[in-house]
């Protein structure tokens, strides 16, 4: 059973934001009785059925890392924690709808996951701040949800949602927004649920698919050296 | 108003980093307490200068005083309850009598606090100035100590590098490495969990926890071996992850220990370290001198400055003003003193925020902080006075009324020697714990 394929997926976001409650909703279909504070890293494991209901489905793993800290730690905390951010197949970011800084600082979370490889070396690319013309290139899939939901009065509600979308635009991502605490919002149909299940299906793709030559149709050339630098990180 | 600039900056860039600041008023209130903190220390220094005519110092003091212990005891206290009760999901209709009620509770205690200790005077009413500073002077001064003590002794155990445990790259690699292999046995147990999870479900079996008393009888009557299966190898993962969590905290102990073994080889970390050879002979000899003044049950009359000038004159033979001299370093010193006081606390808040705040409870944690600065400037102000000369003392002591004096320095003392005593045993357990859990491979 343990022999099917797997893939690894990051998910980053700012402290109390629910990283925890969703990935545990993800994976278990539940909701986290109890939350607290994530120490270090803590996977779960997702059985996802691969383009279901085509004759193409296969099931794989999906391991949902969920790495706990914030931005601003110690540089030591940071030197650990890029230890988990080897061979990663996609990026969930996860920020809190209640609370601005928390989308700001997705921009910087992206970053440390990203040039993992680049800070090891001693050379950085950019000064950590937001680079758009890294993004553009960046090949990874990323999703971003945005949680507590419930926690916004309904007049704010728009004025918050745009302010995502716009979020969501310069990440080049789908964008999900949710309550962790309601396991009505990933119920199976859910145009939430089908956006996770679009997203997860990318990056089995990009994984497994990729290296067999180019399945995807109107896959892009790549002109620069570092896109294709990154691309040949995978496993 | 300077300061009042200075305490909002503060407060934006340092604590709130990572939150976004809804409730003004808390903000406000956090600015004032440090601004007016910051006046009465401005004030002292006034004092020694000679600045401003002594009536309005006078004025002034008092007016500062009031304000501030106003602050202190009623509007800190009651916002902390307002938020702590909101907080709480229960209780959010009626949040203004229940946060009434702490208050209450809070004052009840705080009244009490003064029946132990020599402070009722019996010229003085109930609700004196003099009353209300002795209590917050007693909190303040073993929270002092309680942070001094322990300050003195982890700020040589950091500077110095003597301590500092010889850490290779091959260690950190080591531990790493052993890092990722819990983790890849975590996954491989939930993936069996997980698929287990899934068959069962596509059975038709529902996996749920026992809950209540039916529950529990009947999974123990009708126990499916699948989610048996489950909950031995749940417990498997939980003490994997537990295991995951130290080696993530060891490793990051590791790259904290190698990045200070860095920094002490640059120039600049050779002159911390010098530093923190001259501030651990300084922490010594206050230990020293604490233990002193309890054994022999002594106060000193005159502050260091002076004694050490006297000293100087008597034995070295050197002539010295020593009004004028002892005035100007003690001045200084005082100065300084209040300057790293200020920035330590700080520090030492910021750091301690960082540490355990979360989205909901900021709110509170701010308020606390500035709760705890206040009575720890307050009761600062009230040790001063040991440090300065004779003709200083007497300003402080017409405003501050008749407290007895003696009583909180040697309160300061004995709070300061055991907290000392016990982070010197806290830090030598830990030091000698980690050595050993690297030793073996």
């Amino acid at each position: 059973m343990a022999s099917l394929d797997r893939v690894k997926v990051l998910v980053l976001g700012d402290s109390g934001v629910g990283k925890s409650s969703l990935v545990h909703l993800l994976c278990q279909n539940q909701v986290l009785g109890n939350p607290s504070w994530t120490v270090g890293c803590s996977v779960d494991v997702r059985v996802h059925d691969y383009k279901e209901g085509t004759p193409e489905e296969k099931t794989y793993y999906i391991e949902l890392w969920d790495v706990g800290g914030s931005v601003g730690s110690a540089s030591s905390v940071k030197s650990t924690r890029a230890v988990f951010y080897n061979s990663v197949n996609g990026i969930i970011l996860v920020h809190d709808l209640t609370n601005k800084k928390s989308s700001q600082n997705l921009y910087r979370w992206s970053m440390e996951a990203l040039n993992r490889d680049l800070v090891l070396t001693g050379v950085l690319v950019t000064n950590g701040d937001y680079d758009r013309e890294q993004f553009a290139d960046n090949q990874m899939p990323l999703l971003i949800i945005g949680t507590k939901l419930d926690q916004i009065h309904e007049t704010k509600r728009h004025e918050v949602l745009t302010r995502t979308a716009f979020l969501a635009e310069d990440f080049n991502a789908e964008e999900i927004n949710l309550d962790c605490t309601n396991p009505r919002y990933l119920a199976a149909g859910s145009s939430n649920a089908v956006k996770i299940s679009r997203f997860f299906d990318k990056v089995i793709e990009k994984r497994y698919f990729l290296r067999e030559g180019n399945q995807i149709p109107g896959f892009p050339d790549r002109k620069r050296f570092g896109g294709t630098l990154k691309s040949l990180h995978y496993d | 108003i300077l300061f009042f600039g200075f305490g909002w900056l503060f407060f934006m860039r340092q604590l709130f980093k990572d939150y976004e600041v809804r409730q003004y008023a808390v903000q406000v209130i956090f600015s004032v307490t440090f601004a007016f903190s910051c006046t009465m220390f401005e004030l002292i220094i006034f004092e020694i200068l000679g600045v401003l005519n002594s009536s309005s110092r006078y004025f002034h003091w008092k007016m500062n005083l009031c304000v501030i212990l106003l602050i202190l005891i009623f509007m800190v206290p009651f916002y902390i309850g307002y938020f702590v009760v909101s907080n709480i999901r229960l209780l959010h209709k009626q949040r203004l009598p229940f946060s009434c009620l702490l208050w209450l509770t809070f004052m009840y205690f705080f009244w009490k606090l003064g029946d132990p200790f020599p402070i009722l005077s019996p010229k003085h009413g109930i609700l004196s100035i003099e009353q209300l500073i002795s209590r917050v002077g007693v909190i303040g001064v073993t929270l002092m100590a309680l942070l001094s003590g322990f300050g003195a002794v982890n700020c040589p155990y950091t500077y110095m590098s003597y301590f500092l445990r010889n850490v290779t790259d091959t260690d950190i690699l080591a531990l790493e490495r052993r890092l990722l292999q819990t983790m890849d046995m975590i996954i491989s147990k939930k993936k069996r969990m997980a698929m287990a999870r899934r068959t069962m479900f596509q059975r038709g079996e529902v996996p749920n926890k026992p809950s209540g008393f039916w529950g529990i009888l009947k999974s123990v009557t009708a126990s499916a071996p699948g989610s048996e299966n489950l909950t031995l190898i749940q417990q498997e993962v939980d003490a994997l992850e537990e295991l995951s969590r130290q080696l993530f905290l060891e490793t990051t102990d590791l790259y904290a220990t190698k990045e200070r073994i860095e920094y002490s080889k640059t120039f600049k970390g050779k002159y911390f370290n010098f530093l923190g050879y001259f501030f651990s002979i300084y922490c010594v000899w206050k230990i020293f001198m604490a233990t002193i003044n309890i054994v022999f049950d002594r106060v000193g009359k005159t502050d260091p400055v002076t004694r050490g000038i006297e000293i100087t004159v008597n034995y070295l033979g050197i002539q010295f003003d020593v009004k004028f001299w002892s005035q100007h370093i003690s001045f200084i010193l005082v100065g300084i003193i209040i300057v790293t006081s200020i920035r330590g606390l700080l520090i030492t808040l910021t750091k301690f925020f960082y540490a355990i705040s979360s989205s909901k409870s900021s709110n509170v944690i701010v308020l606390l902080l500035a709760q705890i600065m206040g009575m720890y400037f307050v009761s600062s102000v009230l040790l001063i006075r040991m440090s300065m000369p004779l003709e200083y003392r007497t300003i402080i002591t017409e405003v501050l009324g008749e407290l007895q004096f003696n009583f909180y320095h040697r309160w300061f003392d004995v709070i300061f020697l055991v907290s000392a005593l016990s982070s010197i045993l806290f830090l030598y357990l830990a030091h000698k714990q980690a050595p050993e859990k690297h030793m073996t491979p």
